[in-house]
C-alpha cells in the first residue's frame, strides 16, 4: 500500500534537515503506529505525504500502491487515495461544513472518473455517517469547524474520512486534545473503516489511542529517522518507560 | 468668473454637453438651483480631497470613451424574483420591455410624468435630500444628475409592499452616456424592497433619493452589470425618520470605473440603517469606489457599513467611510468594517475611515483589513481533494458572503449568492 523509503526532507525557508531517511512500509490492511519525541518528524512526514508545499524532499521516495506521491499535489495525493486527519484542523468561516463535504466528495470521485453523488444521495449517506459519530445536524450546517470543540474538530475529521474513503489514512495525533470519551468515539469511528483493505498510519504521543486503534506495528520515530520498530509492546514500553531507554539502546 | 481654472471650464462644458430645454415645471427652479450649485463646486477633480484614490476623469470627460457591449446568454438578475420589472435602455425608460407601473401599495410615475404635472409630492423632495448632502462634502456629480436628468421614476409607498420593483438597467449603445434620477418616499409603517441590476449605459451617473418615514422600511439590493467598459457613478441620498430601517446592498463585479456614494441621515430615534457592498475585481482596468457618510443626528440609531472586496491582477478598491455624530445624538451604535482579499501582489485596497464624533455616550468602532488568502485553510480544502482553483472560489465567495449576509431576505442573498458562484465558474 504505501511504501516510502529513504526519505529525505529539508524545510524550503530553512535549508534545516527534517526527515533524515525514513524507511516504512504498510502492506493493505494493516494498522501501523508512529510514536517519537517532539521535533522528530512524525507531522513533517505527514504532510510531506499529503502534498504540502514548503518542504523540500532530496532523496528518497513515497509510492501509494506505485504512484509517487512526491510530485502530486495535495488534490492528487487525496484522489490516489490518501487522507489525512489533520491534528489541527482548519476554522474556515463562511464555507458551510457540507458544501465543502460534498464539494470534496464530488471533486474525488470527478477526478477517478465516477459519477457525483446528487444532492439528496450525499445527504443520506453523511446523515448516516454522521450519527455514528454523533454529530448532529448543526454540527453539518455549521461553517467547517468554526466554532467546534477540540472532540467536534476531530469526530468531523473522521467524519471526512469515512465520506471521503481513502485507502490509506494518515492520522496525526488525532488524540491530541481529546477526553477519554471523546477519544474513545474516535477511534470506534476509525475502527469501523477497517475493512482489511484500508491501512491506517497512526501517529501519536501517547499508547491510550492504541489500546482502542490496535496497531500492527509501531514505530519509534526520532531525530527524522526510524529507530525501532516493534509490535504493540513497544507502545506500552514507551508509557512506562518513556523515550530515553530506546534512545540510548539505539545510540 | 470662468477664467480662474481649467476646473471651471470642464464643469461648464460638461454641463452644456446634457443640457437639454426641459418643459414648463414645477421642477425646473430645482433644477436650475442644481445647477448654480454644480457650477460653484465645478467638476470632480484628484485635488478633491474625497477623490484622491479615485481618478474622476472617466466620469467628466467629453463625450465619454465608448464601452463595449456585454454580451452573455444568463437570465437577467432578480428574475426568478416575483417582482414587477422595469426596464431602462441607455438611461431611457423603456414601457414596451416594462411591466405595468402597478404594485400594490405603490404609485409608480415616471420622472417626465410627475414634473409634468402642475401640483406634486415629489416637489418637497426631488433634489431635497442631494442638496442636504451636498454639506459638509461636495457632490458635484448628483448635483449634475439633479439639474439635467429627466429619466428615472417617481416612486411613493404608501402601505406594506409585497412585491419588490426591480429596475433593469439594460446598456445597449456603446456610446451611451445617462442620468437616471429616482424618488422614493416610503410613508409611515409602509414597507419597500427596490432591486436594481445592471450596467445601463457606456457612462451612467444615477442618483436615488429615499425618504423613510417614522417605523417604515426600504431595503435596496443592487448589482451593477458586469460590463467591463462601463464608467458608474451613483450616488444614495437616505433620509430616516424615527424607528425606520434603510438597508442597501451593492455587488459589482467588473467595470472599468464604479464611484458608489452613499449619503445617510438620521433624523429620527431609534432608527437603523445598513449599507453594505461585496466586489469582485480582476484586472489592472478595474477601479472601485464605495464612499460612505452618515450622519447620527438623532438618539439610539444604530448604523452599519459592510464593505468586502475581492481584488486580482491589478485591480483597485477604494472605500472611503464616515460616520459623523452629532452632539444630540446620544446612544449612537456605529460600525464600520471594510476589507480587501488581495489574490495577488498587484491589486491595491485604499481605505480610509473616519469617525467624527461630538456626543459623549457612542459605541462607534471601525475595522480595516487588508490580506492574502489564507494558505493553511487552501490545504485543509485542497487535502481533501478539493482542487485548489475551487478551494480558492470557495475562500473568496466566503469572504464575500459576509457582505451579502446583510441582506435580509434569504431569497434574494441566495440569488446573489448563486450568481457569484456562476461567474466564478465562468471565468
Amino acid at each position: 500500500m504505501l511504501n516510502i523509503s529513504n526519505l529525505q526532507v529539508s524545510l524550503d525557508e530553512e535549508n534545516k534537515q527534517i526527515l533524515k531517511g525514513v524507511n516504512l512500509k504498510i502492506s493493505e490492511g494493516e494498522v501501523h503506529a508512529i510514536m517519537g519525541p517532539n521535533g522528530s518528524g512524525k507531522s513533517t512526514t505527514s504532510y510531506v505525504l499529503a502534498g504540502k508545499d514548503g518542504y523540500n524532499v532530496t532523496s528518497g521516495i513515497a509510492e501509494l500502491n506505485g504512484e509517487n506521491l512526491l510530485n502530486m499535489d495535495p488534490e492528487e495525493c487525496a484522489a490516489a487515495g490518501l487522507f489525512l486527519a489533520f491534528q489541527y484542523p482548519v476554522e474556515i468561516p463562511g464555507v458551510g461544513n457540507m458544501t465543502f463535504l460534498r464539494t470534496a466528495v464530488n471533486a474525488q470521485r470527478k477526478a477517478r472518473g465516477e459519477k457525483e453523488l446528487s444532492a439528496g444521495e450525499f445527504l443520506k449517506i453523511v446523515r448516516e455517517k454522521a450519527k455514528s459519530l454523533k454529530i448532529d445536524s448543526d454540527m453539518l450546517k455549521r461553517p467547517v469547524n468554526v466554532g467546534f470543540s477540540g472532540g467536534e474538530k476531530k469526530r468531523n475529521e473522521i467524519l471526512q474520512m469515512a465520506m471521503l474513503e481513502p485507502k490509506m489514512c494518515v492520522l496525526d495525533e488525532t488524540d491530541s486534545g481529546l477526553d477519554v470519551d471523546a477519544m474513545k468515539l474516535v477511534a470506534e469511528g476509525v475502527n469501523a473503516l477497517r475493512d482489511g483493505k484500508r491501512s491506517f498510519l497512526v501517529i501519536t504521543h501517547y499508547q491510550r489511542l492504541l489500546d482502542h486503534i490496535k496497531p500492527d506495528v509501531v514505530h519509534i520515530m526520532a531525530d527524522g529517522k526510524i529507530i525501532k520498530s516493534g509490535g504493540p509492546e513497544l507502545a506500552l514500553e514507551v508509557e512506562h518507560n518513556g523515550y530515553a531507554d530506546i534512545l540510548a539502546e539505539v545510540a | 468668473m470662468n477664467s480662474l481654472t481649467g476646473k471651471k471650464d470642464i464643469s461648464d462644458s460638461l454641463s452644456d454637453y446634457f443640457n437639454q430645454p426641459f418643459a414648463s415645471s414645477w421642477a425646473n427652479d430645482i433644477r436650475s438651483a442644481a445647477l448654480v450649485t454644480y457650477k460653484s463646486f465645478g467638476a470632480p477633480s484628484k485635488r478633491d480631497e474625497y477623490w484622491k484614490y479615485t481618478n474622476p476623469n472617466k466620469l467628466t470627460i467629453i463625450p465619454t470613451e465608448p464601452a463595449a457591449l456585454f454580451s452573455n446568454d444568463e437570465t437577467p438578475m432578480f428574475s426568478n424574483i416575483d417582482r414587477v420589472k422595469i426596464v431602462f435602455v441607455d438611461g431611457v425608460l423603456d414601457l414596451n420591455q416594462s411591466d405595468d407601473l402597478m404594485l400594490e401599495g405603490a404609485i409608480i410615475e415616471s420622472l417626465a410624468d410627475a414634473t409634468s404635472k402642475d401640483i406634486h409630492w415629489a416637489r418637497d423632495l426631488f433634489g431635497t435630500l442631494e442638496k442636504n448632502g451636498q454639506k459638509p462634502v461636495k457632490r458635484p456629480l448628483a448635483a449634475l444628475n439633479t439639474a439635467m436628468a429627466e429619466q428615472g421614476l417617481v416612486i411613493r409607498i404608501t402601505d406594506k409592499c409585497k412585491k419588490p420593483l426591480a429596475i433593469r438597467y439594460i446598456h445597449n449603445s456603446e456610446t451611451s452616456d445617462a442620468l437616471v434620477h429616482n424618488i422614493v418616499k416610503v410613508e409611515k409603517n409602509a414597507e419597500f424592497t427596490l432591486l436594481e441590476s445592471g450596467a445601463g449605459a457606456a457612462r451612467f451617473n444615477s442618483v436615488l433619493e429615499v425618504d423613510v418615514a417614522d417605523n417604515a422600511s426600504f431595503h435596496h439590493i443592487r448589482t451593477q452589470g458586469r460590463d467591463h467598459e462601463r464608467k458608474t457613478v451613483t450616488h444614495i441620498f437616505g433620509r430616516l425618520g424615527k424607528e425606520s430601517i434603510f438597508k442597501s446592498f451593492t455587488m459589482t463585479v467588473n467595470g472599468i470605473l464604479t464611484r458608489n456614494d452613499a449619503v445617510l441621515e438620521f433624523n429620527g430615534d431609534n432608527a437603523k440603517a445598513t449599507v453594505a457592498g461585496a466586489t469582485a475585481g480582476d484586472g489592472e482596468s478595474f477601479h472601485h469606489d464605495d464612499t460612505v457618510f452618515i450622519t447620527h443626528d438623532a438618539v439610539n440609531c444604530e448604523s452599519r457599513q459592510v464593505f468586502k472586496k475581492v481584488l486580482r491582477n491589478g485591480a483597485t478598491g477604494v472605500f472611503q467611510g464616515k460616520i459623523l455624530v452629532k452632539a444630540d445624538a446620544q446612544k449612537t451604535d456605529g460600525y464600520q468594517i471594510s476589507q480587501g482579499l488581495l489574490l495577488d501582489d498587484n491589486s491595491n485596497f485604499l481605505a480610509k475611515p473616519e469617525l467624527e464624533i461630538y456626543a459623549d455616550d457612542v459605541a462607534c468602532s471601525h475595522g480595516s483589513t487588508v490580506g492574502a488568502i489564507d494558505e493553511d485553510a487552501i490545504f485543509y480544502l485542497i487535502s481533501r481533494g478539493v482542487p485548489r482553483k475551487q478551494a480558492q472560489d470557495m475562500l473568496v465567495l466566503a469572504f464575500l458572503a459576509e457582505a451579502i449576509d446583510e441582506i435580509d431576505s434569504t431569497d434574494l442573498a441566495d440569488d446573489i449568492n448563486n450568481r457569484l458562484a456562476a461567474w466564478m465558474d465562468r471565468r
